[in-house]
């Protein structure tokens, strides 16, 4: 079985951005990490093609500094991977998507496409989709437990209030997942070290026919979200708190 | 005035607060309530009131439920029948998946959860590196398609007369994906995503079973509640009630935090809320630095308290 695991190379969730012009950011000075929902996929190839065999191979849309989190994503146990070389940290969904179709045709169809239900850099949650209209593959995104058996995958997605959809669909197949799927494993020193001699595969957009200037979104202007300066703290008695929490809420902030 | 279309989410045969703000989001604009699978004479009243002019019953051959593929093909082809500028809907579980298929359907650009949209200028403003900045996109397709984040927008009616139309969508599953069982949750709990008001238990809840306690100050609140990272990785909750980075993005009009300390994780999830309350011991824990009101004190004092004198 060969496993295709989409991984990102996104900024830390605990770093801070700092934005740079009206539409970038400083990436120099910030710990870059393999995108968190990724890693649940990773973690399933790895431990799918344990039990039953094949290959895991990654595959990167991202700058040429994303081979940190590739060999991350190698030293808990993907076999090779494929990096397309993109200029900025930000390309369009769609461009994004064609790439990776573009990489998988040349390298070979994948049994199984792995990617995290999103990615925390951009939050444009639709790649995936994108990746398996053009394959016509089915696919499900959100999945929290996941079963594979006899050419069919069985995932459970979310739909809300803790209610959850069971979906069956055949392979080839996209899953999306998310957290609760597994615990991604802490790679060990050997496997570091071994990570480093695995094959990276390098491709550049333009090799694989895709045009930048094509994208449908443009990101315009960057700005921090405001943060509170501060919370009013209540005070007296916990009665006199409570009491005047409960006013503020319904006759200053109507809230209630 | 662009031909807007509305993808409306209807629970119980009433239309849920969260599509009545996405219609506000459209306000001035040509707006068609889209309704999927099911007749939309129901909620029509409801939908005039909130600026539809045309009110739109999709139904196919087949059984819409049965499969999200089947309803993203029939928006598809209700996108082409009436022509429509923009698209727009709920960044809800469902909405979210339906607009991504939509999208790959209709090789269209697609943003999701978004605060703010300009449909005169095709410009949408939504969140980025995990709600520690927002971003404006512009946005180049024929056909604007954007979820909006719940609440983020604040319903306000205006009044149509509200025209019934039937479409039935020329379309077929294509068979890729089967529904095979929907597992309900227990009680008919609020979403989180969606609720207007949540109350959420950090680390401090100390047990699962002390959530009992922030389910009877919810009941009174009309809340729904969640959890924090913490609480989840211990045990105490479900990751499905996990609000922040990894769980559920959030923007309710009140949020209240009891005994969460404040990660950067956790604020990706929650600070676009309208107003955050946090209850905690520590009178220095980071929360305080971030939110609206603050009150020092223990959880188990304070949360009962509350819920008396709501």
């Amino acid at each position: 079985m060969k496993i295709c695991v989409c991984v990102k190379h996104v900024p830390d969730t605990a770093a801070t951005i700092k934005l740079a012009g009206d539409n970038g950011f400083e990436d120099s000075e910030i710990k870059f990490v393999p995108n968190p929902y990724d890693e649940y996929g990773i973690e399933e190839a790895v431990s799918l093609v344990e039990k039953q065999g094949g290959e895991v191979v990654i595959v990167t849309v991202g700058k040429a500094t994303a081979v940190t989190t590739i060999r991350g994503a190698m030293s808990m146990g993907a076999h090779r991977a494929i990096l397309i070389k993109t200029d900025s940290q930000f390309l369009d969904a769609s461009l994004t998507a064609r790439a990776l179709k573009a990489a998988m045709d040349q390298d070979g169809l994948p049994d199984m496409i792995f990617t995290g239900k999103g990615s925390v850099d951009t939050e444009s949650f639709q790649t995936q989709y994108r990746l398996a209209k053009s394959f016509n593959m089915p696919i499900v995104n959100e999945v929290s437990t996941l079963t594979i058996d006899s050419g069919k995958a069985i995932a459970e997605r979310e739909i809300g209030g803790g209610e959850k959809q069971v979906i069956e669909m055949s392979l080839p197949c996209v899953i999306g997942v998310t957290k609760g799927l597994n615990e991604p494993r802490y790679p060990k020193f050997q496997d570091i070290m071994k990570a480093k001699k695995k094959e990276i595969r390098e491709m550049d957009l333009s090799e694989l026919g895709i045009d930048v200037s094509q994208g449908k979104t443009m990101i315009e202007k960057l700005e921090p979200v405001p943060e509170r300066s501060g919370a009013t703290m209540l005070e007296g008695s916990v009665d006199d708190q409570v009491t005047e929490l409960v006013r503020i809420l319904k006759e200053d902030e109507k809230v209630l | 005035m662009a031909k807007t279309g509305i993808l409306i989410e209807i629970e119980n045969n009433t239309v849920k607060d969260t599509s009545l703000g996405v219609m506000t989001a459209a306000a001035g604009q040509e707006i068609y309530a889209l309704v999927l699978g099911q007749d939309a004479a129901v909620v029509k009243d409801k939908l005039a009131e909130y600026g539809a002019s045309h009110i739109v019953s999709i139904t196919a051959s087949g059984d819409l439920s049965s499969s999200p593929d089947l309803q993203s093909q029939a928006l598809a082809a209700a996108v082409t029948e009436y022509n429509f500028e923009t698209l727009l809907g709920t960044a809800s579980a469902t909405g979210r998946d339906l607009f991504a298929r939509l999208a790959a359907i209709l090789d269209q650009p697609l943003v999701s959860d978004c605060v703010q949209v300009n449909i005169a200028e095709k410009k949408v403003r939504k969140s980025h590196f995990s709600g520690k900045t927002f971003a404006t996109l512009k946005v180049n397709g024929s056909v604007l398609l954007c979820t909006i984040r719940p609440n983020s927008i604040e319903p306000v009616a205006a009044p149509t007369a509200g025209e019934l139309i039937e479409f039935v969508a020329d379309v077929a599953d294509p068979g890729l994906i089967k529904i095979v069982e929907t597992k309900k949750a227990g009680a008919d709990k609020l979403d989180l995503t969606e609720a207007p008001v949540i109350i959420t238990g950090g680390r401090a809840i100390k047990a699962a079973e002390n959530y009992k306690m922030l389910e009877d100050c919810a009941q009174k609140l009309g809340a729904a509640v969640g959890a924090s990272r913490a609480a989840v990785d211990a045990g105490y909750a479900p990751h499905s009630m996990q609000v922040g980075q990894t769980g559920k993005t959030v923007s309710p009009k009140l949020y209240i935090a009891c005994g969460v300390s404040g990660a950067v994780q956790h604020f990706a999830g929650m600070k676009t809320s309208k107003v955050i309350v946090a209850i905690n011991e520590d009178k220095d824990a980071p929360i305080f630095s971030k939110c609206d009101y603050g009150i020092v004190g223990d959880i188990f004092d304070v949360v009962p308290l509350l819920t008396e004198k709501l």
